[in-house]
């Protein structure tokens, strides 16, 4: 029989946070479905920013005082959240659907670092892809604006902080769906729980009396994350910050689920 | 070294692994043998801390699976041919799986090339063959030079060479000191990789014990004659456990007598032998009884009991 000899490897190989975060980071470049979530979002997010300022520039409205411009700009960012919100999905229900979960909890066995790593990379590429992309729809956007001086700067009052925001807004709803994806294990019941979780409770809320609809109102996920995207604030919401800090509170209760989970489930 | 102690799981009503105690040793290759949910990807699941145990434990290289610190370098597993995502290349793959522990880009590429898949690594892995796909199990299991390797069912889907290239690296993993725990359904597949069996049937151990011991024990074995005159020698060969059919073109089948014996009986009656050979009756039968054995036994008991 012939023999067939293993080339030896003496490095080390203990594992680390940061080292599963390299790993994580190696996971999410290496796939074309990722890679087209990623350019899904950001077309969103400059493709409709621009059609709609192109929209607009081209019917004036008729009374400029109440016009928001920075919202046109940023109007693409409703859209991108479910693209991104996919993306965070996927990320983990694609090891589970595959069976590559196996692997990955066997060379990482005590888990957690894996959807953290998981985290901490989808966060990272979300802030990098968003923010530019937010950016260039709210310069781009005023631009065409401009012709009919309908635009603003991002020295007025709260627009710097409704762009950025909107960049934070989509990665936190990017974290949103890994915990969803990560608690259900399963593709279709994560995306289906986001979308659930951004637009059934408003729909509920229209059938109890406006008098409890109106104080509840700006404690639900959608309404409370939208509060730092624009630069008017609607009467019912909470402060941007506040709202948005909400938001993240949820966000962190659905990955601190997925968590205690995936330490307690079998893989 | 594996070792299990009253490892017990249950899925709701069902006893997955009911009570298993055994222990796979290093440096030869232990054969994990038993019909198909009979408990063996379980068994390996609860050894990677991938399910947890209902009762008793297990133990790898002397720590359960998730107290090691550095675990690619303790355990490689082959579990289940597709554990890789289809869209993603085989380098890639093995590339994610390498930076958990720090391992270098080179090994990637050593063990790639140690598998035979440098032609198409970097090939999405959902166009891989079931062949190409098993190879790339195995690679991902020794990415990190384990002392002990674990794969379930590694030969499903080779083809001849397959077989021999896995069979051939198993023999060289166990004689560098491994610890070599390899599951099959099929009895031929492992009398011919393992030293060592352990069988299992719904769950239960039934053998913990060498391949040849097995063979010895199980495998009846019986001998095929050719002679001139087979009427006349099978009258002779007669006796209480011995058992002989003529078959077409003059051949006997003998069981119970050992090759002296026949020759000297035919010697004896002046019959002349054209062949007379030892043959080993099929293990895949003595197999397929000790477990058909103990899934009685399971019935009887629950039928006893209720």
């Amino acid at each position: 029989m012939t023999t067939i000899t293993l080339p030896a490897y003496g490095g080390e190989q203990h594992v680390s946070q940061l080292r599963v975060i390299r790993s994580e980071w190696t996971k999410l470049r290496s796939l074309p479905s990722t890679i087209w979530c990623l350019l899904a979002t950001a077309v969103l997010v400059i493709g409709v920013g621009l059609a709609y300022a192109g929209l607009r520039a081209a019917r004036p409205p008729a009374d400029p005082s109440t016009f928001d411009s920075a919202a046109i700009s940023l109007a693409g960012v409703q859209l991108a959240q479910f693209a991104i919100g996919v993306l965070g999905v996927l990320f983990i229900t694609g090891e589970y659907a595959t069976g590559s979960i196996r692997v990955s909890l066997a060379a990482v066995p005590g888990r957690l670092q894996m959807l953290w790593g998981k985290a901490v990379v989808l966060g990272a590429t979300a802030v990098a892809l968003c923010v530019p992309a937010v950016l260039a729809s709210f310069v781009a956007g005023q631009s065409i604006l401009s012709a009919q001086h309908l635009d603003t700067g991002l020295g007025a009052p709260g627009v710097v902080r409704a762009v950025l925001g909107s960049a934070l807004l989509l990665t936190a709803v990017g974290l949103l769906g890994l915990g969803l994806g990560a608690l259900l294990r399963n593709t279709a019941g994560g995306i289906s729980a986001l979308f659930g979780l951004l637009f059934a409770p408003q729909l509920v809320l229209g059938l109890v009396p406006e008098s409890v609809s109106d104080s509840a109102y700006r404690y639900l996920p959608a309404p409370a994350g939208a509060a730092v995207s624009s630069v008017h604030q609607d009467p019912l919401a909470l402060g941007p910050w506040t709202g948005f800090g909400l938001f993240c509170l949820y966000t962190a209760v659905v990955l601190g689920l997925a968590a205690w989970q995936l330490r307690r489930r079998d893989a | 070294m594996i070792e299990a102690r009253s490892l017990t799981k249950r899925y709701g009503d069902k006893l997955a692994v009911d009570g298993l105690t055994f222990t796979v040793r290093p440096g030869m290759v232990t054969g994990f043998l038993g019909p198909n949910g009979a408990g063996k990807s379980t068994t390996m699941r609860m050894i990677l801390g991938l399910d947890a145990p209902t009762s008793g434990a297990v133990l790898v290289n002397g720590k359960p699976y998730r107290a090691h610190a550095a675990p690619l370098r303790e355990v490689g597993a082959l579990l289940e041919a597709r554990s890789v995502h289809p869209g993603r290349s085989a380098y890639q793959h093995l590339l994610a799986l390498a930076r958990t522990s720090g391992i270098r880009r080179s090994r990637v590429d050593e063990i790639i090339e140690a598998v035979g898949l440098s032609g198409v690594a970097r090939r999405r892995a959902g166009r891989f063959s079931l062949g190409m796909g098993q190879r790339l199990g195995i690679a991902t299991a020794l990415l990190g030079d384990p002392r002990t390797v674990i794969l379930d069912e590694p030969l499903n889907g080779l083809d001849t060479e397959g077989i021999r290239w896995v069979r051939a690296l198993l023999q060289s993993l166990a004689a560098e000191g491994r610890t070599v725990f390899v599951s099959s359904h099929l009895m031929n597949e492992m009398a011919l990789t393992a030293q060592h069996l352990i069988v299992i049937g719904k769950g239960r151990l039934i053998a913990d014990t060498g391949v040849a011991e097995f063979v010895r024990s199980r495998g009846r074995s019986v001998v095929r004659v050719r002679t001139t005159h087979p009427d006349a020698l099978a009258a002779r060969l007669s006796g209480p456990d011995v058992a002989v059919t003529v078959d077409r073109g003059a051949a006997l089948t003998v069981s119970g007598l050992t090759t002296d014996q026949i020759g000297t009986a035919a010697g004896a009656a002046g019959i002349t032998l054209l062949e007379l050979t030892a043959q080993q009756a099929s293990l895949e039968e003595a197999f397929i009884d000790l477990t058909r054995d103990a899934v009685e036994y399971r019935a009887n008991t629950v039928g006893a009991s209720s």
